[in-house]
């Protein structure tokens, strides 16, 4: 199981990477999403899998899940939710500002300053 | 267990909150923000007096004992930084009412404000490495906010850029925090730190010490990682880039040096080597900056990149006399730089431009502002007897001790390049001939926007003459920092 898990996360990290070299904005945003949600995934198999009872100690299980990294994780996915939110408000708004969308365009150059 | 600790996160977060039911009533938003940042300083005060007396206090909250609930921990080093912290931001939401316009008062901008304050305090205060992720979030979230805030088209422009970078750290700091628990099973920073001393430190420890340090070096831009910051720092406005420049950036050198002297010291001779070379080279580049430009608000952007650099050479040395220097330095820089950016911030409104070349003559026009200027100018060089002075006299003390003499030499000459840089403004806005089309702005505006500038100036110099008072404390704060064994007793309680 970890072994799959190591090649989702990577082929995640891959195309997040691919999405944020990209020129559009949009992509680059789409890119992160996918960033944070590789990230998040490690962070649950790094908590290491196997156990398959909740962690519930009192009736007397032994092979428990580790709750902690689904705690971490569901912390770590409204953060990331709410800035990906923000990051394409922010776009939007840009994109109705600059009238671009190309990050070549929004290379800042001193004298416009 | 008192509670505490947790005010100066509370106050400012529960005070936000309250302040976002009626953004438009300009008057009562700045007078309740100015109240809740005095509270805050207070408080925050008494938390120093509380640790020098009664040692660190730690709070595990909802009483879960240790390492399986989260604890806050407010040692002498956090509640320094918090109070650093309070000061700065009372003076800029000061400098803000006259600076920052009504529109973007009227848009949350004192709730983002005081959230920023929220995360940057808790960062400082958290004993949880994943709380201390959580607060950052707050903080960055805040600061996205307050970066774009006025929807300028520059601002607009940077902010991505801004955003794009921290995103991506953010999720680099979720897979190593991931990484770290693999290893040790446990988030609990006094906890962390033990079990590393268990397992003695093995090579992939010193990985996850190369990652948070890249983590945090995208905060504390610290040298291949600092591009970001010139021409983020630039877009907002000046009351803004005083907080940003003042406080952002030491959350990441807090963080670097929380990591580093209570995680990571089994085995410096690679993380700490590298670290010290990193700084060396992030002064390096940052005199380059400031020496390069003509633009008075990069020539001050440039100067926070050399003194993250000289702040983390201190702490990498990891002796006492350094690591004092680095303390001290570190809450010179957050004072300091407060008050160089508010005073710039006159100078621009003054002259109306950034730009050098198009000003000239102020002394003889503006004299207050000129003279607050040299001092302050000459207290981040490091002039005697102001404060840089004394916080680089350790450093350099510090690295000769510990045998690294030609890094010093480095420290000691970024000096002369510091005082190049910050004297070029003084030379070229303050003397000579005014250019003659240009009338220099003196009006009620010019003293409001005075008065906080001039004040923080003074408490910086009074931070340097009076160092005498305030070294009792920073010495407690390094003997905690070099000491971990302190820091794991006060939080898991003798074990």
């Amino acid at each position: 199981m970890e072994i799959l898990m190591s090649f989702v996360i990577g082929f995640l990290f891959m195309a997040a990477v691919y999405l944020m070299l990209s020129r559009s904005l949009l992509r680059i945003i789409i890119g992160t999403a996918v960033l944070s949600h590789g990230a998040h995934l490690l962070l649950l198999t790094m908590g290491g899998f196997g156990g398959d009872a909740p962690p519930v100690l009192q009736h007397g299980e032994t092979s428990y899940v580790d709750p902690l990294p689904q705690a971490l994780i569901l912390t770590a996915i409204v953060i990331s939710f709410g800035v990906t939110a923000f990051f394409l408000v922010l776009a939007y708004r840009s994109y109705q500002e600059l009238e671009t969308d190309n990050m070549n365009l929004l290379r800042g150059i001193d004298e416009d300053d | 267990m008192i509670n505490f600790l947790l005010f100066p996160i509370i106050v400012p977060f529960f005070v936000a909150m309250v302040l976002l039911f009626f953004p438009s009533k300009v008057k009562a938003q700045r007078t309740i923000t100015m109240l809740a940042l005095v509270i805050n300083l207070v408080i925050s005060l008494r938390l120093i007096h509380l640790v020098h007396t009664k040692g660190i206090q730690v709070v595990t909250l909802g009483s879960w004992d240790a390492p399986f609930g989260i604890s806050m921990v407010s040692d002498m080093f956090s509640a320094l930084l918090v109070t650093s912290t309070s000061i700065i931001a009372l003076f800029v939401v000061w400098t803000s009412m006259f600076s920052v316009g009504i529109e973007r008062e009227k848009h949350f901008y004192y709730p983002g404000i005081l959230f920023l304050l929220t995360g940057v305090n808790g960062a400082f205060t958290t004993g949880d490495i994943f709380n201390m992720f959580v607060f950052f979030e707050v903080l960055l979230m805040a600061s996205y906010l307050l970066i774009v805030l006025g929807g300028e088209k520059k601002q607009l422009r940077e902010s991505i850029k801004y955003i794009l970078v921290n995103v991506t750290s953010s999720a680099l700091f979720v897979i190593t925090v991931g990484y770290l628990y693999a290893v040790v099973g446990t988030l609990n920073m006094a906890d962390i730190s033990q079990k590393i001393a268990q397992v003695n430190q093995p090579g992939i420890l010193t990985v996850i010490a190369v990652l948070f340090l890249v983590v945090f070096g995208f905060k504390s831009a610290i040298f291949p990682l600092f591009f970001w910051l010139p021409k983020s720092y630039a877009a907002p406005p000046i009351p803004v880039l005083a907080l940003f420049g003042a406080l952002l950036t030491k959350v990441g050198v807090y963080a670097i040096i929380r990591t580093y002297t209570l995680f990571f010291i089994h085995d410096t001779a690679f993380t700490h080597e590298l670290l010290m070379i990193l700084s060396i080279i992030t002064i390096v580049f940052g005199l380059i900056g400031a020496l390069a430009y003509f633009d008075v608000k990069q020539i001050i952007i440039y100067n926070i990149i050399i003194a993250v650099g000289v702040i983390l050479f201190g702490a990498s040395i990891m002796n006492e006399t350094a690591m004092e220097g680095a303390i001290f330095y570190l809450l010179h820089d957050i004072l300091l730089k407060g008050a160089l950016f508010l005073l710039i911030g006159v100078l621009i409104h003054v002259t109306g431009t950034t730009n050098l070349r198009k000003m000239g003559g102020v002394l003889s026009t503006h004299p207050v502002l000129a003279w607050s200027y040299l001092i302050a100018a000459f207290g981040l060089v490091g002039i005697p007897p102001l404060s840089g002075f004394i916080g680089k006299l350790l450093i350099v003390k510090g690295a000769i001790e510990g045998d690294e003499l030609i890094l010093s030499l480095v420290i000691l000459l970024s000096s002369l390049g510091v005082l190049l840089s910050v004297i070029r403004i003084f030379i070229h806005a303050f003397w000579g001939e005014a250019p003659q089309e240009v009338m220099y702005k003196k009006d009620a505006h010019y003293r409001a926007l005075l008065v906080p500038a001039v004040i923080i100036t003074a408490i910086t110099v009074f931070y340097g003459v009076g160092a005498e008072v305030l070294m009792p404390y920073v010495t407690q704060a390094t003997s905690t920092l070099m000491n971990p064994l302190e820091y794991i007793q006060a939080v898991l309680g003798g074990a």
